[in-house]
């Protein structure tokens, strides 16, 4: 038993993740390091990796933000940045967790279409989607369509 | 300001909607951070000491497999202090083991049973849904923020 020492106690680590054709992370790496007062700041392939107190991080991502709000996406992280436990520096081959981010990417410009028109219009003209629980029953017409496309 | 719970706990999206309109989400990196900020016995890599699936035992009974209860440590706590949740239905990157799998059911058992605001969805396949499954994110949210 080995005893455990933390680092960066205290702090927060976000991730901040873009999907643009106007910026890449290294743009947004630069206007971080502008407006940072002593946070840790990781540039990676898909944006950034901001480490330090919980209000200077809110601050940092509520200027980044502003660049491009509709192309850039926060989420939170449990270790800091280049943690062993989690840097692919150490173990090779993509981070622990990288395989769900690489998906949403995916969804990720579905998304910013959907912010983007939102801004010109009410959500609440927009018609909801549909109910994932439901299972609605083949229609006769489209049961008879299979038929006969299998018979012919 | 509310809390709300994001499946999966791991969604940059939903994570990042969430914030974007007002609430907190809550997701495992948030619970694996309070872990690994805590001095303690070295339990690499996640930092799950053989006392969280003892703690697991709150939400899972004795005989379900250590690795759900041990989840369910890092889930349970934060479903209880949940005040709302989004679930993503059609969410392939949750898929895991045993222990993911069984953790994900139980997860998305209890928080049907509980009785709060929750708003189902399934990602979005083009740009129209993808109109849709944010705007039903937003007025959720906001209807949630005007509730309160």
């Amino acid at each position: 038993m080995t005893p455990y020492t933390p680092v960066h106690v205290g702090s927060v680590t976000k991730y901040v993740v873009i999907e643009s054709f106007d910026l890449t992370p290294a743009d947004l790496a630069i206007r971080a390091y502008e407006i940072s007062k002593g946070a840790m700041i990781k540039e990676t392939c898909f944006g950034l990796v901001i480490n330090g107190r919980e209000d200077e991080v809110n601050r940092i991502i509520a200027g980044l933000r502003k660049i491009d709000p509709d192309h850039i996406f926060v989420k939170d992280r449990g270790f800091p940045p280049g943690d062993p436990r989690r840097c692919r520096a150490n173990l090779g081959g993509a981070r622990p967790g990288y395989n769900g981010m690489e998906y949403e990417m995916t969804i990720i410009p579905y998304i910013s279409h959907g912010l983007e028109e939102l801004n010109k219009k009410d959500a609440t003209a927009v018609p909801p989607p549909a109910n994932p629980l439901e299972h609605p029953l083949l229609d006769i017409s489209r049961l008879k369509k299979l038929i006969d496309a299998q018979e012919s | 300001m509310v809390k709300v719970f994001i499946y999966p706990a791991t969604s940059l999206i939903l994570s990042d909607m969430v914030a974007r309109f007002g609430h907190t989400p809550l997701s495992s990196a948030t619970a694996i951070r309070e872990r690994v900020q805590t001095a303690g016995l070295e339990s690499p890599p996640l930092q799950i000491t053989p006392e969280e699936p003892k703690k697991g035992l709150k939400w899972a009974a004795v005989e379900v497999p250590a690795g759900v209860r041990g989840r369910m440590s890092l889930y349970g706590p934060m479903i209880e202090a949940a005040g709302a949740a989004i679930i993503i239905n059609d969410a392939d990157l949750a898929f895991g083991c045993m222990g993911c799998a069984r953790t994900n059911e139980l997860v998305k058992f209890l928080l049907h049973q509980k009785e709060m605001p929750r708003l189902e969805l399934n990602y979005p396949k083009n740009e129209d849904e993808g109109v849709k499954f944010v705007a039903a994110i937003k007025r959720f949210l906001t209807e949630l923020g005007a509730a309160k």
